[in-house]
């Protein structure tokens, strides 16, 4: 085992996996953490504490970990690249798995110039890629950035993330293969909307044998309204959100298009649960995590699996 | 080149209210390319300057072009010339002016213009920024185009999951600097340069006031003592 984790135990143990999401408050308020989490626990097998996004200042995300630790939930610990030097993440990395937190997911970031200070210096000494490399060279090869050898190297479980709906096209699984090589252990993609586009992805992913080499998770997101899906097809970079989910919210009442969200939802769950070499689900409910728990129902995945503890 | 731009007059005008004889020194090298701090640029300003003065103000804006503020030579121009002055403002980049300053130690000396970037003079008055001067230069495996520069995020292994239509996520205007580096590999049949994880960079120039071949300045010094 490369960090013991629940996710990874469970993802080893060839079960399909489901992980949620789940965005710090923007102020020192505990228990907006903890009421998020009450909704998530036990209907997901880990939750990605999210790093301050798209760069709006919050609470840390390893703050946040930790109070749903102690709320029951297994947290990822999520850390972008714009805003600590090395320094300062591999002090961090080494300060969350002190604190039992098992699971990390390494990100570039939004830039400053989407959030509330836009004006300030972004660091992007790593990019991604390399924030992996970092990790993963300190949890397997005991050893810092710079060369020093760690005495108690930090257990994480690697993730990453990927889009496979960007631009450009040809190059966005020889990206991914650039990941896995760099050290990922679980991938999550963007939000899968068009279906097709993701297969072909998947099939590519499949025949350069990246499958094998690393866990993938398909990233979903209940539409909430139609608002919402126009919002996304428009507006945020690098998301595929087909015509026909747009048409066929414009097809039921406003107030019913929550419920049509979550039925559309089901639907891609259930599909994405049948397409080879999937290994689970990233379920980013954005500000919504009170639904999760009727989408995971809804969906068929429930009851979670109770991992095998590790063998010491 | 350096590319800069000029300072809001009124910035100048506060930062030289103390002072009532000025001496605008132009500088004829980079600053004077992109029409910011060249010889009639530094006549340009004093004719505002002098405009801006009120009724019966006794100030005087003299100016004075030297060839190029960053070399020693060009500034020993000015010895003689600085004395009768308060206040120094200079068009230079931002070298020059520290250089300047370094030389007349006893008179306050002022920036004139913000330096920009080390850009290319695409057409007359348009310019656009290439190089951050990282000291370490990468463009041989990225295609000519630097991603320290050109990508918002200074991504070493890009695209990022955000270009839309080949722009940059952060700003439709821009276009990927990725998107660019992979179309042109590919057009060269060189893709395999960027297939693999480039490693984190050792940034360099972390320590001020670098010198470049330090064994100059010790000859120098040795020469004159
Ligand atoms: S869209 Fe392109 S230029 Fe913009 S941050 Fe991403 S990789 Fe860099």
């Amino acid at each position: 085992m490369k960090s013991g984790s629940r996710l990874e135990r469970i993802l080893k143990s060839g079960r399909f996996a489901l992980t949620g999401e789940l965005g710090p408050p923007r102020g020192a308020d505990a228990d907006a953490v903890r009421v998020k989490a009450r909704h998530l626990c036990g209907m997901v097998d880990a939750v990605n504490i999210t790093d301050n996004q798209t760069a709006v200042v919050r609470m840390s995300s390893l703050g946040a970990c930790l109070i749903a630790m102690r709320e029951g939930l297994e947290p990822v610990y999520q850390m972008v690249c714009r805003d600590r030097n090395r320094i300062a993440m591999q002090s961090d990395i080494l300060g969350a798995a002190a604190l039992g937190v098992r699971n990390i997911l390494c990100l570039s970031g939004d830039h400053q110039c989407f959030g509330d200070h836009p004006n300030c210096k972004k660091v992007f000494d790593l990019d991604s890629m390399q924030l992996i490399s970092m990790v993963k060279a300190m949890r397997d090869e005991a050893r810092f950035q710079g060369g020093a050898e760690i005495t108690a190297p930090p257990r994480m479980f690697i993730g990453a993330a990927a889009n496979p709906f960007a631009e450009p096209h040809a190059f966005r699984v020889m990206r991914l293969a650039k990941k896995i090589a760099a050290g990922a252990d679980v991938v999550q993609t963007q939000c899968v909307y068009n279906m097709e586009r993701f297969r072909a992805w998947m099939a590519q992913a499949r025949d350069m044998g990246l499958t094998e080499k690393a866990y993938i998770l398909a990233g979903v997101t209940p539409l909430k309204s139609l608002g919402m899906a126009r919002y996304m097809q428009k507006n945020v970079p690098g998301m595929d959100v087909p015509d026909e989910l747009i048409k066929r919210l414009q097809g039921v009442e406003k107030k019913d298009q929550a419920k049509e969200g979550i039925t559309i939802c089901c639907e891609q769950i259930q599909q994405l649960r049948e397409m080879k070499g999937l290994a689970g689900i990233h379920l980013m409910a954005i500000e919504w995590e009170h639904r999760v728990p009727e989408i995971v129902q809804k969906a068929g995945l429930l009851p979670r699996p109770e991992p095998e503890p590790e063998q010491p | 080149m350096i590319k800069a731009t000029i300072k809001p007059l009124e910035e100048i005008r506060s930062m030289l209210a103390p002072f009532r004889r000025v001496l605008t020194v132009g500088c004829g090298g980079c600053v004077s390319l992109c029409l910011a701090g060249g010889m009639k640029e530094a006549r340009e300003l004093n004719i505002k300057l002098r405009a801006l003065q009120e009724q019966g103000s006794e100030s005087v804006f003299d100016d004075i072009t030297v060839e190029r503020q960053c070399e020693q030579q060009f500034l020993a121009a000015l010895d003689a010339r600085v004395e009768k002055y308060d206040a120094l403002i200079s068009l230079a980049c931002g070298a020059g002016v520290q250089f300047l300053a370094e030389r007349f130690p006893a008179k306050p000396v002022f920036p004139g213009v913000n330096t920009q970037f080390v850009g290319i003079t695409r057409d007359i008055g348009w310019y656009e920024e290439r190089c951050k001067t990282c000291g370490d230069c990468v463009l041989g495996l990225t295609a000519g185009i630097c991603p320290v520069t050109m990508c918002s995020k200074s991504l070493f292994n890009g695209p990022c999951g955000g270009p839309q239509d080949g722009h940059c996520e952060v700003d439709p205007d821009t276009s990927c600097a990725w998107i660019a580096i992979y179309e042109r590999l590919q057009r060269q049949g060189r893709l395999d340069s960027i297939a693999h994880v480039m490693p984190a960079r050792q940034w360099q120039g972390q320590i001020p006031g670098r010198i470049l071949h330090p064994r100059y300045r010790d000859r120098y010094v040795q020469e004159d003592t």
